[in-house]
């Protein structure tokens, strides 16, 4: 069983039904049940909205820790969008927040780019080998996979497995660190090329 | 590199898909559920689904449809028409949907879009706005109500507006070239997308492969929507996206 965590933060129901699709099962888990994380073969973290109100809601239905405790369990962490972005360290979007700080990191506003957000298709360069991906190391991705964010993981850290072009700028599109993943894009709204992804994740359980 | 969006966009009336020429003379162009799910296959890179049910009791078929369709169809969708409130938003994206469509009640209630963006995060939030040609030929005004009432405002001063409520995104439909199959209106989409600096999606003239290239070509705009072409098969998405990638157009196939 898979719990994906719900702070109120926007559509939970689409990553719920990918992996109901691809065959695990899985829970949405809401403040008042948090002490049942331990029960979870795997836990999803999503996300969209601020970081500063996603670090607030989750504080006060009192996952924060628990996820933090969940991660040095081994059992794999998967965040998405900004539940990738609030596993590191810090974000300085609106107001300087820290975040769950399980990979290092500062989260800043993308700049210097065509549009904001960056919103949309785009390739994956493979820096190093992943838990993810069934792609060898590659410039350029045969897969689309789908973004939509205006911040982004500032550095190209050691946990980067694969960034994205956007314009001049290079963005961290999956982080790892043994058990803990967390995806720039969303796989559940990235078709075929997510499910494979987010079927590697199920398979780590 | 960011490829280049192709949007098929249902209108759905009463729980199907129909399709008229300037917002009349309705075709049932069937299931919806059925449509989304070929777009997917074909490939489309997102969907638009436009409610243009008249009565609001109806309008909860809406909800129902995009759960449907968001439990087996793992792209972005987004749903417009008619919604009015927080909590019409919050029906929506529960149901399934990545983002709402405003547009009417962004003219007439510009703080939805910000208390919408504040919630749900700008990302959800698309600014639909019908525009047309001035009279006196420069520049564009707005207009609300599926395009039957103007409303005096300056398509460039409303889009920047939006853009600082917090719409992530503009869905920009020119009133002159719908329904026309001519082509989308250059002009109008070069304006507005080298004005804001939140992706653009063209809508309105649709009716080649040549159209969509010319649109991605001499325009900023990140996206394209289209309705009856794909509807009808004039255009089969994938040899829509063939051709663009030919043309060193960069598109998802």
């Amino acid at each position: 069983m898979i719990g994906i965590i719900d702070y109120g933060a926007g559509n939970l129901y689409s990553i719920s039904k990918a992996m109901q699709y691809l065959g695990y099962q899985n829970e949405i888990i809401s403040g008042n049940s948090v002490e049942k994380l331990s029960k979870f073969k795997g836990l999803i973290l999503p996300g969209v909205g601020a970081f500063p109100e996603a670090v607030k809601n989750l504080k006060n239905a009192g996952f924060f820790k628990e996820i933090i405790d969940y991660a040095a369990s081994d059992r794999p962490l998967l965040g998405i969008c900004l539940g990738m972005q609030l596993l590191f360290s810090l974000s300085q979007e609106t107001t300087s927040t820290a975040g769950l700080d399980l990979l290092s990191g500062k989260i800043i506003r993308l700049e210097n780019v065509p549009k904001i957000p960056h919103m949309g298709w785009n390739k994956l360069r493979i820096l190093k080998k992943s838990q993810l991906l069934t792609e060898d190391l590659t410039t350029q991705s045969t897969d689309y996979y789908y973004f939509v964010h205006s911040f982004y993981l500032e550095e190209i850290t050691e946990d980067v497995t694969a960034i994205a072009k956007y314009g001049q700028q290079s963005i961290p599109a999956i982080v790892e660190k043994e058990n803990i993943l967390g995806l720039q894009f969303h796989p559940e709204k990235s078709g075929e090329a997510g499910l494979n992804m987010l079927k590697k994740f199920g398979e780590m359980l | 590199m960011l490829s280049k969006r192709i949007i098929p966009c249902l209108d759905i009336k009463n729980g199907r898909v129909v399709k008229g020429v300037n917002f009349v003379d309705l075709i049932d162009a069937g299931d919806p559920v059925e449509t989304a799910r070929t777009y997917y296959e074909m490939g489309a890179d997102e969907l638009v689904f436009l409610d243009i049910t008249a009565t609001n009791e109806k309008r909860k078929t809406i909800a129902e449809l995009v759960q449907k369709v968001a439990a087996e169809i793992f792209i972005p969708l987004t749903v417009g028409g008619g919604i009015r409130t927080i909590d019409d938003m919050r029906k929506i994206l529960r149901a399934g949907a990545d983002k709402v469509a405003v547009n009417t009640a962004a003219v007439k209630n510009p703080e939805l879009v910000t208390n919408g963006a504040g919630i749900f995060g700008s990302q959800c939030i698309v600014g639909a706005v019908d525009a047309a040609k001035k009279e006196s030929g420069t520049g564009w005004e707005v207009y609300i109500h599926a395009g039957t009432e103007a409303t005096g405002l300056d398509l460039l001063d409303w889009v920047k507006g939006l853009a600082s409520l917090g719409a992530g995104e503009i869905l920009l439909t020119s009133i002159n070239t719908d329904g026309t199959k001519d082509g989308f209106d250059i002009e109008m989409l070069k304006a507005v997308a080298s004005t804001v600096q939140i992706p653009v999606i063209a809508s309105g003239g649709a009716g080649s492969s040549q159209h969509f290239f010319d649109v991605f070509q001499q325009t900023e705009v990140s996206a394209a929507l289209a309705a009856s072409i794909f509807h009808f098969g004039e255009i089969p998405i994938p040899d829509l996206k063939a051709e663009l990638n030919k043309q060193q157009i960069p598109v998802r196939v």
